[in-house]
């Protein structure tokens, strides 16, 4: 009887894991499905071409690209040197009774749900944009900025994690040499922490560029490529959130999809260099 | 000057540069939490737990079908993935180990954990709504049972991995099935780390809004049929943040306090799991 029980629990559970794998690529499969029609009205059209116009039928997702990839480089430009700067502080600045408060309440605010970023970011940081670079606010600037305060404590608790992992006797061999903090940081610790920090930076670039509601509340939605920041813009998850419920005809509807694909395979390419070349097993994710 | 002197001068300057970064990061972060605690309890009112959305204008409204519409979507997808994903963290850790396939499907999930929740809400718009041809509270609940399941498999297998294997071999010396060992030997010895699993697990999709936006949609009054659009904290929180009207901004802000709130015990809570059991 416990033979049949032992069978029955051993298969049970290597189904549901087996059904993960599937399910991952059932979702690939799906959406392709439902871009066939977009790629087969467009083609390669579709990410070179800068018209998205719904009421004739026309779509091009160079706008959204260049806006995701524009608002995550931005984000990027801002919150790699303070998270550089956290993280210092933290594993090497902070005195004991700082480093755990610190440490959780930066921890605790990478929880935060993104929805709240962009509400703050809607009602406090528009403003701000508005008054000092003028436009009216939203726009591609307040969607980098309100971007790179989300992605901060995330990069800036893995780098903290990464340099933390340097072997206390590197850094003691360096000090006795004379080396002073910075000295030890730049020769020890970030060669040391080197391939967990530039991993931790890729994956919040990863996590940046399909970040959805951050930026939703902050963007805009204009399907317009414009040099000027602080003209309103749109990126791919932007394009996504507001207009999918609205899709009327096939083609519009299909066209979201290939987005939704395209912002798969783009987040799925970052995400999978950043965990096999910079952090194999090191569980930093 | 000499070259001790400038790099003790070079030191100076990267030391302040760091304590100004993390001032300012600090800074942005409690200007935030700030921001949702004095808009938050300033909302705060009886009638929001007891009162359905309402038209703009009409100070009588509440969320109360949103608190209760994000239970109901949120609990049922807790009841889907947490059993799923312990099963499927259990292969892994106890049958599959270093096996290919295990380390097929631990790259996905950490790959799948990172990946931007708004495809999973067009997926799963593609296989339950356009095909049911409506929105409804169990499409929503499948979106987030499918963002949960990779972050409890990873971490019931991280959990049930570091569980002594002496304490299984023991098991197994008393005859006992491998089942057995795994239920009432294994997990026992896990406990706290499965559940700390679980309550991030929980917390996490708590916050989604993206993949509810066409999943799950909205319902501004209260609806408990799941088979319809059910509202839910994140996607009420949008509209009305983004309504010109006060009132609605207003009850916005309470549902970002009572959400987060809620998201921030959560982690917290789980942490405390972690401290003890490493206290032990």
């Amino acid at each position: 009887m416990s033979i049949i029980i032992d069978k029955l629990f051993a298969n049970a559970t290597k189904i549901i894991a087996i059904a993960i794998l599937l399910i991952v690529a059932w979702i690939f499969v799906v959406l392709f499905q439902h871009s066939i029609e977009s790629i087969n009205a467009f083609g390669f059209d579709f990410i070179t071409d800068t018209k998205w116009a719904p009421n004739l039928e026309k779509f091009g997702a160079l706008p959204a690209i260049y806006g995701s990839v524009v608002s995550t480089f931005l984000a990027m430009i801002l919150a790699v040197p303070l998270a550089i700067g956290v993280a210092i502080f933290l594993s090497e600045l902070a005195p004991a009774k700082f480093k755990a408060p610190v440490g959780v309440s930066i921890e605790l605010l990478a929880a935060i749900p993104s929805v709240i970023y962009g509400m703050w970011g809607l009602f406090y940081f528009v403003p701000i944009v508005r008054d000092v670079f003028g436009g009216i606010g939203i726009s591609m600037l307040t969607a980098g900025i309100v971007l790179s305060i989300m992605i901060l404590p995330f990069m800036a608790a893995v780098t903290r994690d990464a340099m933390n992992t340097t072997p206390d006797i590197l850094k003691e061999s360096a000090y006795a040499l004379g080396g002073t903090k910075w000295d030890v940081i730049k020769d020890i610790i970030i060669p040391y922490a080197k391939a967990g920090i530039i991993g931790s930076f890729i994956l919040a670039l990863g996590r940046a560029i399909g970040e959805t509601m951050a930026v939703t509340f902050v963007m805009g939605n204009v399907h317009k490529i414009s040099a000027d920041l602080t003209q309103p813009a749109t990126s791919i998850p932007v394009t996504l959130a507001n207009e999918f419920t609205e899709a009327d005809t096939e083609l519009y509807y299909s066209s979201l999809f290939e987005l939704s694909l395209l912002l798969l395979v783009i987040s799925f390419t970052i995400i999978s260099v950043a965990k096999f070349y910079f952090l194999r097993r090191k569980r930093l994710v | 000057m000499t070259h001790t002197k400038k790099r003790i001068i070079i030191n100076n300057i990267v030391m302040v540069l760091s304590t100004l970064s993390a001032l300012i990061g600090i800074g942005f972060l409690f200007w935030i939490l700030g921001v949702l605690i004095i808009n938050g309890v300033d909302a705060l009112t009886w009638s929001i737990f007891t009162q359905e959305g309402a038209p703009p204008g009409n100070a009588e409204g509440g969320l109360k079908h949103a608190l209760i519409g994000q239970l109901m979507i949120v609990g049922v997808a807790t009841l889907v993935g947490v059993p799923l994903g312990i099963m499927a963290g259990t292969y892994l850790s106890e049958y599959g180990q270093k096996s290919k396939l295990s380390e097929a499907i631990r790259d996905i999930s950490d790959i799948m954990m990172s990946a931007p929740s708004i495809v999973i809400g067009a997926f799963v718009y593609a296989i339950i709504v356009a095909p049911m041809g409506h929105f409804s509270g169990w499409a929503g609940s499948i979106a987030l049972t499918i963002i949960m399941l990779p972050i409890i498999l990873r971490t019931t297998d991280d959990m049930l991995q570091l569980v002594p294997s002496t304490l299984r071999e023991a098991a197994f010396a008393l005859g006992a099935p491998k089942y057995k060992v795994i239920i009432q030997v294994v997990y026992r010895g896990a406990k706290a780390g499965i559940l700390t699993g679980i309550l991030l697990g929980v917390a996490r999709v708590a916050g989604e809004t993206a993949p509810l936006l066409f999943t799950s949609f909205n319902d501004n009054f209260l609806n408990t049929d799941m088979n319809a659009p059910v509202a839910s904290l994140t996607v009420t929180m949008y509209n009305y943040a983004t309504s010109p009207y006060e009132d609605w901004q207003k009850l916005g802000w309470a549902a970002a306090f009572i959400l987060s709130m809620f998201i921030l015990s959560l982690n917290i809570i789980g942490r405390l799991f972690i401290m003890k059991k490493k206290g032990k």
